[in-house]
Parts: structure tokens; sequence; C-alpha cells
């Protein structure tokens, strides 16, 4: 459970997000779309203590995210490139973040077995660095990073940006996959309208800062948001 | 179309962030690149005549070419730690209309009048002009001076054509040291072997063509690698190293921090940044033979803890300043993963630890110099590793400049600002000037004991000043990440 009560983030005068309530249950599968400008990585951003909210506060599984720490041990999360070490070969990133998760360099490999066809045979045994990767195959890296020991709750900007298509239908079914047993929470926040409908049950609208729309997903609401956007 | 050229080079230069940054750094460029022009100049007048006063036996002209070599190769190492290849942004240009060849051409050209180019005049021409006053045959000396100016056109070709190989830069030091201890031995002298080249070109002008052809031939060769060049592939299949995977299993026993410690260990080796920097640590440990080769240094104590802290602290005050914008392009990610301030900032204190422990070791031959000046090494050893550390690391939480690692080190300021250059006085001026006093009040041993307790006592409250830090960096954590999300 995800708890939003009275956040707001000012800039200045301006106010970029202004959010009353908002509650996200376990297990949910949670997108979040908008125009640029909205909000929607500020929002994460504050749901990772990255950046301080004005007013009001996000609660993250009992933990008030910007007074604890204790939020971190289980919530995984990809935002940008800058998450990634680029002068890191993937192997060696991987388990960077395997080791503050508590995972030991067997528990990596078995963990990166789940993904190998994500992966594509483009990221293992590559001889390469992070830095020396494609903008689509980092994307793959931070994806999965996020995913690792186990998290309650799993955070993705943009995931399916800058992925070619095969790998967008497989991020798809792993989302799904994800929220099967309702017990991990997935947060994401998409401009592609059809991706996200496919993949999130719940879909909040976001418009500089507020939100306008909050609905279940259903057969209409793709054409909804659709005509929503189109002005 | 140059025109246009020389339109787009001006804008990309003032409004390049670099030059947008900061004022102050820009002036200090300029007094620099001013102190050096009117060096030369001064030099290039007065050469001539110092040379006749101190030498009167020889001549000027024979003595300046018979030292010629150590110039040009100094030159072409100056040139490949300094100089930027001149490459225009070329992207955008290679769909619109215009010939390629004049692509090239351009950014050859204005390869040319590179300011690196124009220091050297400063000193050849005047001197040659002096050459002539003093009675010097007149086409002699301009076959002379044309011969310089070519000499100088083709190292900035080389240089060019070089392109940053390792290889090329070992050989040139290779000569430059190999070339002067063959001299020193009276074995062959190179040096004044090519000087006898240069001695030629004034007694017989048309040799100066050579340097023509030389220059030519170069110039022909960058002409044929760049025009290569001029297409996408350039960009698109930049030559990707291969990775080298390091296990780093060693640094399994320093527990829940060895994993920083093998990211900052890889941090340090598989970044342009940083492994300029570790030239700094050869650096670091031969400047004391600076000092202790000169008897008048010889009983100025205070100077053995300049020394003392410089030698064995090169590292820390390079690495340590940067604390912890080196992370600062993963910050955020660092941030949100569950780790703790501690572990993070406890990992960069073993590694400095570990750096001035192991330069104390390295420079332990200095007891060549005395004993007191081991005695003084040791205690700046200690004193680096109790207070210097620590002060660094507090520095740190100040630190707001983000710093693109694949940047080169030298002559870039990315990441430096007002505090990292305060910050230096405290690590080394201080125990100097504490040392004089003490021991100029009291004496030597009890100015040695002094850095020591000090250096214990910063060890013995290690735990404490730690959660100081760790507190300071929490306050500032927001901070940091705003500044290290901008792009300079």
């Amino acid at each position: 459970m995800i708890q939003t009560t009275l956040l707001s983030k000012k800039y200045g005068p301006v106010e970029v997000l202004h959010i009353d309530a908002l509650d996200i249950p376990t297990g949910q599968s949670f997108g979040l779309v908008g125009n640029n400008g909205a909000g929607k990585t500020t929002f994460f951003n504050i749901l990772l203590d990255l950046v301080r909210p004005t007013t009001g506060a996000i609660i993250n599984h009992d933990f008030q995210v910007n007074t604890t720490e204790e939020w971190k041990t289980f919530t995984g999360s990809f935002i940008d490139e800058s998450f990634l070490i680029g002068y890191l070969t993937p192997e060696e990133y991987f388990e960077f973040i395997g080791d503050l998760r508590g995972l030991n360099k067997a528990d990596v490999k078995t963990f990166l077995t789940f993904f190998e066809e994500f992966f594509n045979g483009e990221i293992l045994n590559k001889k390469k660095y992070l830095r020396d990767l494609s903008k689509g195959n980092q994307k793959k890296v931070g994806i999965v990073a996020s995913m690792m020991g186990n998290p309650k709750v799993i955070i993705l900007d943009e995931p399916f940006a800058n992925l070619d298509p095969t790998t967008q239908i497989r991020l798809k079914k792993i989302i799904k996959e994800l929220t099967e047993n309702r017990e991990i929470t997935v947060l994401i926040s998409s401009h592609d309208l059809t991706h996200v409908t496919e993949v999130c049950e719940r879909i909040v609208v976001l418009e500089k800062g507020n939100i306008v729309k909050d609905m279940e997903t259903s057969a209409e609401t793709l054409q909804e948001l659709e005509s929503y956007f189109a002005v | 179309m140059i025109a246009h050229f020389l339109k787009l080079e001006w804008k990309q230069y003032f409004r390049s962030s670099y030059w947008q940054k900061s004022i102050f750094l820009n002036i200090l460029l300029g007094f620099f690149a001013l102190y050096f022009m009117a060096s030369f100049l001064i030099i290039g007048i007065g050469g001539y005549y110092i040379l006749k006063d101190q030498f009167p036996e020889q001549d000027p002209l024979v003595l300046v070419n018979s030292f010629l070599m150590y110039v040009i190769v100094g030159d072409l190492i100056f040139r490949y730690i300094m100089q930027k290849l001149p490459v225009m942004n070329i992207k955008p240009l290679l769909i619109l209309p215009i010939n390629k060849k004049k692509i090239v051409h351009f950014i050859l050209m204005k390869s040319s009048f590179s300011i690196f180019n124009l220091f050297g005049l400063f000193f050849y021409i005047p001197f040659a002009v002096v050459l002539i006053v003093n009675g010097y045959d007149t086409t002699g000396a301009l076959a002379w001076l044309f011969s310089m100016i070519l000499v100088v056109q083709s190292a900035n070709f080389f240089n060019f054509l070089v392109n940053k190989n390792n290889q090329v830069f070992m050989g040139l030091i290779t000569i430059l040291v190999g070339g002067y201890i063959i001299q020193k031995f009276e074995v062959f002298n190179l040096a004044g072997f090519i000087g006898e080249g240069f001695d030629a070109v004034y007694a017989n002008p048309i040799y100066a063509l050579l340097f023509l052809v030389l220059v030519f031939v170069l110039y022909n060769f960058n002409y044929k690698q760049l025009r290569n060049e001029v297409y996408l592939d350039a960009f698109i299949s930049q030559e990707v190293k291969v990775a080298k995977s390091s296990d780093l299993a060693f640094t399994n026993r320093f527990g829940d921090i060895a994993p920083f410690i093998k990211n900052d260990l890889r941090l340090l080796v598989r970044n342009k940044r940083t492994k300029s920097s570790l030239w700094m640590l050869l650096m670091g440990l031969l400047y004391g033979l600076i000092f202790y080769t000169q008897p008048i240094y010889a009983d100025k104590e205070w100077v053995f803890v300049l020394v003392g802290i410089f030698s064995t602290g090169v590292f820390l005050m390079n690495f340590g300043q940067f604390i912890p914008a080196w992370d600062s392009s993963y910050y955020k990610m660092l941030m949100s993963q569950n780790i703790t301030y501690e572990r993070y900032l406890k990992s960069k204190f073993i590694i400095m630890t570990i750096s001035v422990v192991l330069l104390f070791l390295l420079g332990i031959p200095y007891v060549y110099f005395g004993w007191k000046v081991l005695a003084v090494h040791f205690a700046a050893m200690i004193y680096n590793i109790g207070v210097n550390t620590h002060v660094i690391m507090f520095g740190g939480s100040f630190n707001r400049k983000k710093i693109n690692l694949d940047e080169k080190a030298a002559f870039n300021y990315q990441g430096t600002g007002a505090v990292q250059w305060l910050i230096g006085i405290p690590l080394m001026l201080f125990p100097m000037a504490l040392f004089g006093l003490i021991s100029w009040l009291v004496n030597f041993e009890t100015a040695v004991i002094t850095l020591l307790f000090l250096g214990f006592a910063g060890i013995a409250f290690h735990k404490n000043l730690m959660i100081l830090i760790t507190k300071k960096y929490q306050e500032s954590k927001y901070k940091m990440i705003h500044a290290f999300n901008q792009e300079n």
C-alpha cells in the first residue's frame, strides 16, 4: 500500500505537483500518464526521496519515505540512464546492485537466468561497458536491476521508450507476471497509451501536476484516453 | 563558407558551458597564457645576450640549436597532455551541401592557429631579430626562423596524427630521458647532432625547404586520415574497447563495504579523468627530489612537512576532493538503494588510507636525505590518515559540481569549485605552519610528536568524526542530487 496525502511540490511560485490523496493498494499494476511536464517523474522522484515534497508525504508500506529509509529494502526502481554506472560491465553492475540488495554471486546468476529471453543475447558476456551499450540495451539492464532482491514495489519511469518492439512485448509479459500473485506493486509511467492500458489495471492521468482522471482499465479505457489527449 | 565555419566556431566557444562556467578560472587561464608569452618574449630578446655573457667562447645560435631537440620533444609531450584535437562538430554539417574536402581543410587549417603554436613564436621571432641586429647573416637567420615556424607546425600536425597514442607518448619520454642520459655520460650527443642540422640551415638557407616538405607530408597524412573519417561510421562505430571484467575478489575481506571498494577501484582504472589523475601519483612521489636535492632546503625542516604531506597525500587530495562527485552521474541510483552513507564514506576512507600508507612505503628511499626526513614523512602519513582524510571528506559534503568521467584531467576544472581550492590550505599549510612554529619555539622532536599526536587523535576519534561527516552528507543530500542532475 502506497499512500499519498496532501502532497505538493513547488519550484518557486510554480506548483508542479499537487495530489491531495492517492492510495495504491499492494499488488496493483499502476499506470501514470500525462504530457511532458505533467509531474510524473516528479512524483516518482518524491516517492524515491530524491526530491523533497513542499508539503505532504508519501507512505510506502508504513514507512514515510522522507523520514525513514526502511522502504529502500523493498523498493526497486529505474528512472533513467543516470541510474547506471557507465564504467561497469552489465555483469559487474548486477553484482553491485545484488550486493546492495543482499544477493550473493550465485543468487545473481540464478536471477539473471530468468531474463535470458528479455536480454535477447545482447547484454551478458558481451565484454562491453554499460556506457558503450545502446540506449535500449542500457534500459534493459536498468529495468532488470530494479527487480533484483525480491522488491515489493517496482517503479519504472517510461520503461517502454527506446525498447525495440520484441522487447516491449516481453517487458509487458514480465510486468503482468510480476503482479499476478498480487504481492508486488508495479508503478509505471508512459507516453504510450496502448502499452500502459495493456499492462496496468489502473490508470491515473496527470495534467499540470493535478490528477484529472483515475480509472480502472476496461475495454473502453484506451479510447477514452485517446480522446482525452486528442486536443 | 569559411565565414560560416568561423561563426559557428565562435559561437561554440563562447556559448560552451566551459566558458560560461567561471569568469574567475578563465581569467586565471588568461594570466597563465600571458605569463608564458611574456616569459618567452623576455627570453627571446635577452637570451642571446645572456648566452653570450655566460659562454663567451661559444656561438649563442649553436648553443640554442643544441638544445632544440629537448624543446621539440618537450613541446610534443606538452601538446600530448594539453592540446585538444581541433574537432569541429561535423555531424550536422554532413548532410548539408558542403564539400567534404572543405570541412577537412578547415579543421586542419584551424589547428595551425592553435595557441600552442603561438607560444614558441614568442621566443623564436625576437631571438631571430636579435641575431640579425647582431650582425648574423639575414638570409640565414630568416631561414632558421622559417624552419622553426615549420617545425612548430609539424609538431602540431604530428600530434594530431598521433592522436593520443600512448606508445608514441612513451617513445617521446624515452627520447627525452634517453637523450639526456647518453649525453650526460658522453656516449653520444644526440641533441648536439640534431642541433648541427639546424646549424646547417643557417649556413645553407636552402635546407629550410626540407621542413616545408615535412609539414606538407604531415598535413597530407592528416588530410587523408581525416577525409576517411568524415562519415558517420566514425560516430557510430566508435571503437568500443573490449571490457575487461575483473573480479577483485581480494576486496572481499572488507566485508560489507567491499562492493563500494570494488566500484571505486574500477572507477579509478576505467575512466579517462581518473586515469590521468593516477599519473599524479608518480609526480607526487618524486616531488621531494625538487627540494631535497637542493642544499638550501637541507636545514629547513618545515619543507619536509610540505613534501611529506604532499607525497604521501597526493592521491588523498586528488581523489578525496571530488568525493562524492566521482559518483555524481549515478548518485540518484545510489540514494535510492538500501545503503547507508556510513558504508559509502567508509570505503572512500579506506581507499585513501591505503594509498597514504602505500605512498609512504614507496617514499622510504627518501631516508637517503637523512633520518629526519623519514621521521617527518612518517608523522605526515599519520597526520594524513588521522586528520586530512576527515577534513577532505567533510569538505566533500559541500561539493555541488558534477564530474564527467570521460574528460581528461589536465587543465580540466570540471567539478572544481571555490571550496576545492580553499581546502588545500588546511590540508597542507596548517600542518606546515604548526610544525614550523613548534620546532622554532621548542625543537624538532616536539614538532614531529605534535603532528603524530594530532594524527593519532584523529584515528582514535574516527568513529565520532564519521558520524559528524555522515550527518553533514545527509543534510545536503537533496542539494547534491539536484546539483548532480545539472549538466555543466
